[in-house]
């Protein structure tokens, strides 16, 4: 049966009018019930040198301790160590993953520093494009752990980037939303950190890095994300410690000399990183991730593995026909693979096979010698006891002799006078 | 022995155990702003939805899709000349309308399905209907597994499918059942049934039980289905929809009458003004309720997240790829040999 199908082209989408409520304008709390039941994921990765204050920072912008051990400075090489919380604040249920590179930047050689976070970063990108590419997949309640914001952390030299951050930053940033901040801002007088802060952007401008844009499309965050990004990169103090100011208690670090207030506007950009990052960017953040960062790493990924989208005049599909030759190599390799261990397999019996035998022989070898043993004892016994027979009848037959020898003896004697007694009375005794 | 891997793959550094910390937050951090957020980007890139309806001529299909909308969007049959009228065969005809309101931006397409079981032989008229959803299903399915995607793939799939029951009073169709037996498990079906204004409270309330019970009896999984009830208060929730209202007995209005003083929506008869949105006279208020106000974007999720993924890895599974199927539907469509 013909269908034809009418359709309206896009362009032709008549606007209505409605005539009283429906209610559909409900559907943007639908969408975010639906949300919140099912909790949010976020994911911080913290790249700095040992020592700059990451994990304070992190404990200072999510009001919590979270339990770490300080790092060394003897780490070998750079490795990335993840750690998931979940936090609560009314009803939404965040879980956040906070990713930490220790040995940053302790190494004498530092060629190979960035390669373990960049390895980080696309780890998780193709532990969604497997799940993504399954038959079988359950995409609505996958954990995400795709970072959705990097802190690069600055040191407070007050010149300008180290050459392994600009390094660093270049081959991140297009895997990651890169925030820089600047680290221990408590070191930096005012009038140097605004120097310094227009030495690193002019910095990052000229090697062409490109750091995290606030989104300013949309009217009601456009004006403080705008004024928000001149501060960039947002110098920072961290402290979970409190010190009592005037009557209140508040973050801060107390020197000799003053008090730095992690929340005072005026010491450092801390208020503004936390607006930036959790109260007016998150949702973006993550949005940046998934539609730019991650599809940038699966197209990279389905190329290199030799797919392509033909255009549209020629047949469609050869994604789905190389899939279908991959999966036949794949069936190919591992039918070759189970071949192999077959024959492995068969091999190895043999082995054992004849091993065995050779057990056996000399096995029956030995019971044969045994036996022989046994037997040649068993003669030699034999032969003994024969002799002690033979020794016994002997001495026998000559106990026998000699008794008999004796009783002649006697009866000789006696016989002797019997005899001369006899030989007057019979003359048939005759004499042995 | 060595894993059968066909690319190495970088084991990611394994995360602990997710520890929860929860009461000792010493301070507001801001992480529940994440839900404005949300609402906000959701309200800027707008919703699509995508309505079919099907059902015999003359059961207010129209009518009723124009109520629930409070607008247009689909066009009557003005004029009853039965030649133009009923198609030769089923139909699928695809309207789309924006329609706004309260900053909230939808694209509504209406699905329409003329000449479902109108015919003197209608066997395999789910047919054609059954081919477009899966059509649809394919062109989202294409859109996905491109190299370069867009940024938000067309939703062009039916996220709700409205079944209208003939108000006879007895009981279900065989078309209704074969219908419903065939189109539960590729679409949300919600059965309605139609001109409830023909029966009376203990008609209409023996009815609906009848029906319930006949698709029980026969296996049908209709809107809210029992297995997708995710925690006790949606199974609650649902099942007082499923054993008690459902299908909902609706009438159908765009005229407006004046009643105890109030403007409503209704329909005049010598007898009495039935009121369209008073649930005394019928349930259009409870469908419009469930359908909109409540559960469009569950309507939306169930169809992406179990429909759709069920289409897909069927598709994925079939001779592990897919044969050539030309985009452009209006072509007749080459099977896989």
């Amino acid at each position: 049966m013909a269908v034809a199908v009418g359709r309206q082209s896009n362009e032709e989408l008549r606007n209505l009018s409605l005539s009283g409520h429906v209610g559909f304008d409900s559907l943007p709390d639908q969408l975010v019930n639906k949300s919140t039941s099912q909790g949010f994921c976020f994911n911080i990765l913290c790249v700095g040198e040992t020592g700059i204050g990451k994990s304070t920072l992190m404990d200072t912008l999510f009001n919590t301790k979270f339990e770490s051990d300080p790092a060394t400075h003897n780490e070998p090489g750079v490795r990335l160590k993840a750690r998931s919380y979940e936090l609560q604040e009314s009803n939404v249920r965040l879980k956040l993953t906070i990713v930490d590179t220790v040995g940053f930047g302790d190494q004498i050689n530092k060629d190979d520093s960035y390669k373990p976070i960049v390895e980080y970063i696309d780890a998780q990108f193709e532990a969604y494009l497997q799940e993504e590419l399954k038959i079988k997949r359950s995409l609505f309640n996958y954990h995400d752990t795709r970072i959705h914001a990097c802190l690069y952390f600055i040191a407070p030299t007050g010149h300008s980037l180290k050459s392994l951050d600009l390094v660093t930053m270049k081959k991140l940033d297009s895997k990651v939303n890169i925030i820089p901040i600047i680290a221990k801002a408590d070191t930096i007088a005012k009038n140097e950190l605004h120097k310094f802060k227009s030495k690193i952007m002019s910095e990052l401008v000229s090697n062409g890095v490109q750091i995290y844009q606030f989104p300013t499309d949309e009217e009601t965050v456009a004006e403080i994300n705008a004024t928000m990004s001149v501060h960039l990169p947002f110098a920072v103090v961290g402290s979970t410690e409190e010190v009592k100011i005037g009557n209140k208690m508040a973050k801060a670090r107390q020197y000799p000399w003053g008090v730095v207030q992690v929340e005072n506007e005026n010491h450092c950009d801390f208020v503004k990183l936390r607006e930036m990052l959790i109260r007016v960017n998150m949702e973006d953040l993550r949005e940046q991730t998934h539609t730019r960062h991650y599809e940038l790493y699966r197209r990279c990924k389905l190329e290199e593995m030799g797919f392509k989208d033909t255009d549209p005049d020629s047949k469609p599909f050869s994604l789905q026909e190389t899939y279908e030759a991959k999966r036949n190599e794949f069936l190919g390799e591992l039918q070759k693979k189970e071949e192999e261990m077959r024959q492995m397999f068969v091999m190895r019996v043999k082995e054992k096979e004849a091993e065995l035998k050779e057990a056996e022989k000399e096995l029956h070898e030995k019971f044969d010698l045994l036996k022989r043993t046994h037997q040649e004892e068993k003669k030699k016994v034999e032969d003994k006891k024969k002799e002690l027979e033979d020794e016994v009848n002997n001495f026998q037959k000559k106990k026998a002799a000699a008794q008999l020898l004796q009783s002649q003896a006697q009866q000789s004697g006696a016989q002797q006078t019997k005899k001369d007694k006899d030989k007057k009375n019979s003359p048939w005794l005759c004499t042995e | 022995m060595s894993e059968l891997v066909p690319e190495p793959r970088p084991k990611p550094a394994v995360p602990m155990k997710p520890v929860s910390i929860n009461s000792n937050l010493l301070g507001y951090i801001g992480i529940d702003t994440i839900i404005e957020q949300m609402r906000k980007k959701t309200m800027k890139t707008g919703f699509d939805f995508n309505i079919m309806v099907v059902g015999q001529s003359g059961l207010g299909k129209s009518t009723l899709v124009n109520t629930l909308f409070k607008s247009q969007v689909s066009r009557k049959a003005s004029s009853w000349n039965r030649e133009e009228k009923i198609p030769k065969t089923v139909e699928i005809k695809a309207i789309g309308h924006v329609i706004e309101e309260g900053g909230v931006k939808m694209k509504l397409t209406v699905i329409d399905t003329p000449g479902f079981g109108d015919q003197i032989n209608n066997e395999n008229c789910w047919e054609p209907i059954e081919k477009y959803i899966n059509e649809q299903y394919e062109k989202f399915l294409k859109e996905e597994v491109n190299i370069a995607r867009k940024k938000r793939i067309p939703d062009t799939r039916v996220h709700c499918c409205l079944y209208f029951i003939s108000p006879t009073g007895h009981s279900l169709r065989p078309l209704d059942l074969e219908f419903m037996k065939h189109l539960s498990k590729v679409v949300n079906i919600i059965p309605v049934i139609a001109k409830a204004d023909t029966m009376t409270l203990e008609e209409k309330s023996e009815f609906k039980q009848r029906v319930r019970k006949e698709l029980e009896v026969n296996g049908i999984e209709f809107y809210p289905q029992k297995e997708f009830d995710e925690d006790l208060e949606d199974k609650t929730e649902n099942d007082k929809i499923r054993q008690e209202s459902m299908p909902f007995a609706v009438v159908g209005s765009d005229k407006e009458y004046q009643v105890n003083g109030k403007r409503v929506l209704g329909r005049k008869t010598p007898w009495g003004i039935i009121e369209v949105e008073n649930l005394n006279h019928c349930e259009f208020a409870l469908l419009r309720d469930f359908v909109i106000r409540t559960h469009l974007q569950d309507l939306k999720e169930v169809t992406h997240n179990i429909h759709y993924e069920t289409y897909r890895a069927k598709r994925l599974n079939d001779n592990g790829g897919l044969p050539p199927v030309s985009v452009d539907t209006e072509e007749s469509h080459e099977s896989n040999p």
